[in-house]
């Protein structure tokens, strides 16, 4: 019986607040993979952004992390992950994909028993930085190409990290100075997206307009949201300044949270106003600001 | 003796009746979402909002024991202080009594012989209804079309969703008969509870098969089950 790639889905975003909506994204991608009987799900992850990111009305993470907390105390499976929050700056998504599969390689998981795989690691990035292509990383002395700079992560039995979005997400590629080529490349290449949409859209065409996402394709894993759940959380925040019911929304031990803290107000919502975006301000050469 | 004061505000009852088969959060969303309209008027005070389940005899495809259904909107009502399954006592004051729904409901009202027209008419005269619907939806062109709701449109309250939420019980259930989660779409109460009881298969759904819905044949029924 061939047995089932273990995944790992890795959702990076504000989650400002977190919402019943995130966590349907775990669980439907979760069935999608399953269903197609060659992978397991053995883990999620939510990575809530860094303060830094600089997106208007970002509360503290402080919060954010404890209402995901709150929020998936219900949850066998997915976890919060607040590496990324503690950084000094903000991080690229492609750096926390990154982090998250060097770290699940050392969680000393029974899954891999047997590979030395933080030498493995280590190797491999190394050679990377070197300009140089592993071809079978388990061999002891290893055959190297002189190559582009990606590494192939796909050894078997080591779980796959998929990075896990929005259809909106996939559309994000396209603004301008928001990302860089050769991150998305990694993404795509050496991660994968699993990425959910609702009925009625059709995302498969932002991958036939990029030739970038039409040759990784195959790793790129397009879930359809049958039951139409979306719940916006700019919206969430307009609806508490307003003293609109957000119950049946988000949990209730997070809407809880957010009254006993008094987290979203109208000043809450003024933070970063005007400011570029981090990515946008690393990336451009003086482009005027963009409403995110 | 009471003090006659202006600003006091009609007290407002909010009823749903429906299947509930099971509820789910879009469900409990309407009863949100009719709370804070009537609260933004500034004229009305909603004290109570109610969960009818209907009974079994109703008919309908797919509908399981009433026990289960109203056990299942206890668990997910456990924690409003408002919301309540169909055990409200009246109080001292009268207050108005509205009947909240979804859009779909409203629409059936064009269903041949689905309603008495005088029941209609009684519903739309004297209690009032509360129609949740989302942007975009054909509600108030049907309520043009019929001259009884025309006449009551004052009597209609007609709210959008501001979150478009599409949790329908069936897809609920068509979702547990393939073994998908259903997790942050019903109350995880719910969800505990339908899992524990296995309640919804193919063999459910079958249920009344075939059978007509009660309002549409021409036998008696009791009052408890009259529900339209």
């Amino acid at each position: 019986m061939k047995s089932r790639i273990p995944v790992i889905l890795l959702a990076c975003g504000s989650f400002n607040p977190i919402t019943n909506m995130h966590m349907r994204l775990f669980e439907v991608a979760r069935d999608h993979l399953h269903q197609t009987g060659r992978y397991q799900v053995i883990e999620g992850i939510m990575s809530p952004v860094n303060d830094n990111y600089g997106k208007k009305g970002l509360v503290s993470a402080r919060h954010r992390i404890a209402m995901a907390k709150l929020a998936l105390e219900t949850s066998d499976w997915i976890r919060v992950d607040p590496w990324e929050s503690k950084q000094d700056t903000w991080t690229e998504t492609v750096k926390v994909l990154r982090g998250n599969s060097h770290k699940s390689y050392r969680s000393g998981d029974p899954t891999y028993r047997g590979l030395d795989l933080a030498q493995l690691q280590l190797k491999q990035a190394l050679l990377a930085r070197l300009g140089l292509q592993v071809i079978n990383p388990l061999q002891s002395s290893l055959g190297v190409h002189k190559s582009r700079l990606f590494l192939n992560q796909k050894v078997p039995g080591l779980p796959e990290l998929k990075l896990l979005c929005g259809a909106d997400f996939l559309q994000t590629f396209k603004t301008p100075n928001l990302w860089k080529e050769e991150d998305i490349q990694e993404i795509v290449e050496k991660f994968g997206l699993v990425c959910i949409s609702r009925a009625g859209s059709d995302p498969s065409q932002y991958i036939k307009d990029s030739a970038l996402l039409t040759q990784f394709q195959h790793n790129i894993f397009l879930v359809k949201e049958w039951i139409q759940n979306e719940i916006s959380a700019t919206q969430i925040r307009s609806a508490l300044c307003r003293g609109l019911s957000v119950k049946y929304l988000l949990p209730d031990s997070v809407i809880a949270y957010i009254a006993q803290h008094n987290i979203y107000t109208e000043e809450s919502e003024r933070r970063n106003e005007g400011d570029l975006l981090q990515p946008l301000k690393l990336h451009s050469t003086g482009v005027t600001p963009l409403s995110d | 003796m009471a003090m006659e004061d202006p600003d006091r505000k009609t007290e407002v009852v909010l009823l749903a009746c429906g299947s509930f088969n099971p509820i789910t959060n879009m469900h409990l969303r309407l009863f949100e979402l009719a709370k804070d309209y009537f609260h933004e008027t500034g004229k009305y005070k909603v004290i109570k909002g109610i969960i009818s389940p209907v009974g079994d005899a109703y008919g309908k495809k797919g509908l399981i024991s009433a026990n289960h259904r109203v056990t299942m909107a206890k668990l997910a009502t456990k924690n409003s202080d408002w919301v309540t399954v169909d055990d409200w006592e009246s109080s001292q004051s009268v207050p108005q009594i509205k009947l909240l729904c979804g859009s779909d409901i409203l629409e059936s009202f064009g269903v041949p012989d689905l309603w008495k027209s005088e029941d209609i008419t009684e519903i739309v005269e004297k209690y009032g209804l509360v129609c949740i619907s989302r942007a975009g939806n054909n509600v108030q062109k049907f309520i043009y079309e019929s001259d009884t709701l025309w006449r009551h449109k004052n009597n209609i309250h007609l709210v959008e969703e501001w979150i478009t939420n599409d949790i329908s019980s069936t897809k609920i259930r068509r979702a547990l008969r393939r073994g998908q989660s259903i997790r942050y779409l019903v109350p995880e109460v719910v969800r505990a509870y339908i899992e524990k009881n296995n309640l919804y298969s193919p063999e459910s759904e079958d249920r009344n098969a075939g059978v007509v819905l009660a309002p549409l044949r021409n036998v008696p029924v009791t009052p408890r089950t009259n529900r339209h």
